[in-house]
């Protein structure tokens, strides 16, 4: 079979129809045994080349992480990749690209390691770094008050908030924590820290509807 | 001023919108990346996707990066 990377530009049969070289993947890496075996080592290659590409994209903003480091990352995207897509290939439905189902695994997995290694030896702050304040320069001396009330209010809302969503929108929200790295610090998942960082978006603009700073068709 | 209050919110505050689970934006994202690279209406698709890549950096990352790969030259993939 025609192996098909990303990187070449876009294939035809994007998003839809069931391709040829993606049921053929699938046929491949269902073989029994050694007949498995190619299948599996020609993904690992495409999985690598998609973790070297995340990496690189994200390098800039960890400029002390060392090169070596970088590729023992994207070995290791590569492999957690690999076996999440063979517990996974069921999953796979035909409704994109097999290549392009394969690699955001490769991606999440790169992603997550990178944003991991560069805050592995950093706290993650329990309060704000900075609370926002109004701008000086507002358009108007009553514009200027109404950003400080919005954000007098906010402040005070924030504390209501569960311990949980208040430490999860504190960490995001002003000390720009990573959410999988805060999901690894809390020993939970990306999705449960997420869940709890919306239920707090959701409070704290129910509070501010409630105060008259939020209008209630804007409460969503 | 009432957009500006509101503009100050959604920058405090984040998106509120109903949206996708972090697990169902992983399970679609290479249907919705595909979709949009081929010009068909990928949030009709699959709604709540864009509200999700909106609120979850972790997500949008993903995203960002899923799709310039789909766009990346050989050069840029060794």
């Amino acid at each position: 079979m025609t192996t098909e990377l990303p990187g070449f530009g876009l294939a035809a049969g994007l998003a839809g129809a069931p391709d040829t070289a993606s049921e053929e993947w699938v046929a491949r890496l269902r073989c029994l045994g050694a007949e498995r075996d190619p299948a599996v080592a020609e993904l690992h290659v495409l999985l690598l080349r998609a973790a070297r590409f995340e990496i690189r994209r994200r390098r800039a903003a960890f400029p002390h992480l060392a090169g070596a480091d970088l590729d023992d990352l994207a070995w290791q995207s590569a492999d957690d990749a690999l076996m999440s897509i063979l517990r996974r290939l069921g999953d796979f439905r035909g409704d994109s690209r097999f290549t392009t189902w394969a690699c955001k695994f490769a991606i999440l997995e790169a992603g997550t390691k990178v944003r991991r290694h560069a805050w592995r030896d950093r706290e993650i702050p329990v309060t704000p770094s900075f609370w926002p304040v109004a701008p000086d320069r507002a358009p108007s001396p009553h514009q200027h008050a109404e950003a400080r009330e919005l954000l007098a209010a906010l402040h005070e809302e924030v504390e209501r908030l569960t311990d949980r969503q208040r430490e999860v929108f504190v960490a995001v929200a002003f000390n720009e924590v990573p959410i999988d790295v805060l999901a690894e610090r809390l020993n939970t998942t990306r999705g449960a820290v997420y869940k709890s960082l919306h239920d707090a978006r959701r409070k704290l603009r129910a509070a501010l509807t409630t105060r008259g700073l939020a209008s209630a068709d804007e409460g969503r | 001023m009432a957009d500006d209050r509101e503009r100050l919110i959604e920058a405090l505050v984040g998106p509120t919108d109903p949206e996708l689970s972090c697990d169902e934006c992983f399970d679609v994202l290479d249907i919705y990346v595909e979709l949009e690279l081929a010009d068909r209406a990928a949030d009709a698709e699959l709604p709540l996707m864009r509200a999700h890549l909106l609120g979850c950096p972790a997500c949008c990352a993903d995203y960002d990066s899923l799709r310039a790969l789909l766009l990346a030259g050989p050069g840029e993939v060794a």
